[in-house]
């Protein structure tokens, strides 16, 4: 364990990424689009346009959800 | 370039529109898009059905493989309306959780709401249903419910703000058909929203014979993806919800159990 990362839970799962990520850069390192996302951060939906500023913090529980096939 | 022959009805005058939450559709026939061997197929089998609504459900990024498995890689929601559902849900909470992550992606504030009570019938809850409509349609949702064949709660969805009420024909993935006409029928009767019968479906008598109960319209899935042919099946399926909705309209013949002769019984030679 480092200094210099700081722990999530990304979709269930325990991460380390580098401290300093927004919303925005995060799903960049993901290669994920935007728009083909839905964030959901500690139980409250972002909206897209606070992507850029919302910062992720140590002990952030993020879920990360799109459409597939279904019913 | 595949004919909907749906549209064609409506074209000359047989049918009119099937108009749910405000928004108007030629096509009776809603389609899922789980359980495809491949994506190629799914869209073959969708743009044969006719359809201009197909449902999608709610899932975690896998992020190992994102790419392949988002449904709207393949799937363009210019060219069909995305009704998100809220499948796998066992609670009110889940499922207004899942519904508020749909609306979110930004397409439309319609969700076929599915609060499952029971993990080998599949059947509704339909008491968290219930709970889940009243707060979903209060926060501007337009819902359509997914519920089993019982008239009171089909009553009470509608009074709770739902914009279709969707009783199942048979358990999901199930395949037997309307176990229960009568109740299906009743529904109908009883309701000013459309009625949707979702789940059951297993072959085009099936989606025939539910329309010609009235009702507005059926939702299916695996009666198409898991078809040996789901191209040739969404064809069947086509055909067959036009056929069952004309036979409703057009009002069949008494049934009776004697035979009546159809040519004149006079001007025999002697």
């Amino acid at each position: 364990m480092s200094a210099d990362t700081i722990h999530v839970r990304l979709n269930g799962k325990p991460r380390e990424i580098q401290p300093g990520h927004t919303v925005h850069s995060l799903l960049e390192s993901l290669d994920l689009r935007a728009g083909m996302v839905v964030v959901e951060l500690n139980l409250e939906i972002l909206g897209r346009d606070s992507y850029a500023e919302c910062q992720v913090q140590e002990g952030d529980t993020i879920e990360l959800v799109h459409f597939v096939g279904g019913g | 370039m595949t004919q909907n022959a749906t549209a064609t009805e409506s074209a000359h005058g047989l049918d009119g529109p099937l108009e749910i939450g405000g928004i108007e559709f030629t096509s009776r026939l809603i389609v899922g898009t789980g359980k495809y061997a491949d994506n190629e197929v799914m869209m073959e089998a969708i743009r044969a059905s006719g359809t201009e609504m197909v449902t999608v459900a709610v899932r975690r990024v896998d992020l190992d493989r994102s790419k392949e498995e988002a449904i709207l890689h393949h799937l363009d929601p210019d060219e069909f309306f995305l009704l998100a559902n809220t499948a796998g849900c066992y609670s009110a909470e889940d499922a207004i959780r899942y519904a508020r992550l749909a609306r979110a992606a930004g397409f439309n504030e319609f969700v076929k709401l599915e609060v499952i009570g029971d993990e080998t019938t599949l059947l509704p809850d339909v008491h968290a249903t219930l709970e889940a409509a009243k707060t979903l349609s209060d926060e501007g949702f337009k819902v359509m419910a997914y519920t089993n064949d019982d008239l009171i709660t089909a009553l009470r969805l509608e009074d709770a703000g739902c914009v279709a009420v969707m009783p199942l024909a048979s358990p999901i993935g199930s395949g037997l058909g309307v176990v229960n006409p009568y109740f299906i029928r009743e529904i109908k009767r009883r309701l000013e929203v459309p009625v949707i019968v979702d789940a059951g479906v297993g072959t085009a008598s099936d989606a025939c014979v539910t329309m010609e109960q009235g009702v507005d319209g059926v939702l299916m899935n695996t009666a198409l993806a898991a078809a040996d042919d789901p191209v040739r099946m969404s064809h069947a399926m086509r055909h067959a919800i036009v056929a069952g909705r004309l036979a409703f309209l057009a009002g069949r013949m008494p049934s009776r159990e004697i035979a009546v002769p159809s040519s004149p019984t006079t001007g025999m030679l002697d």
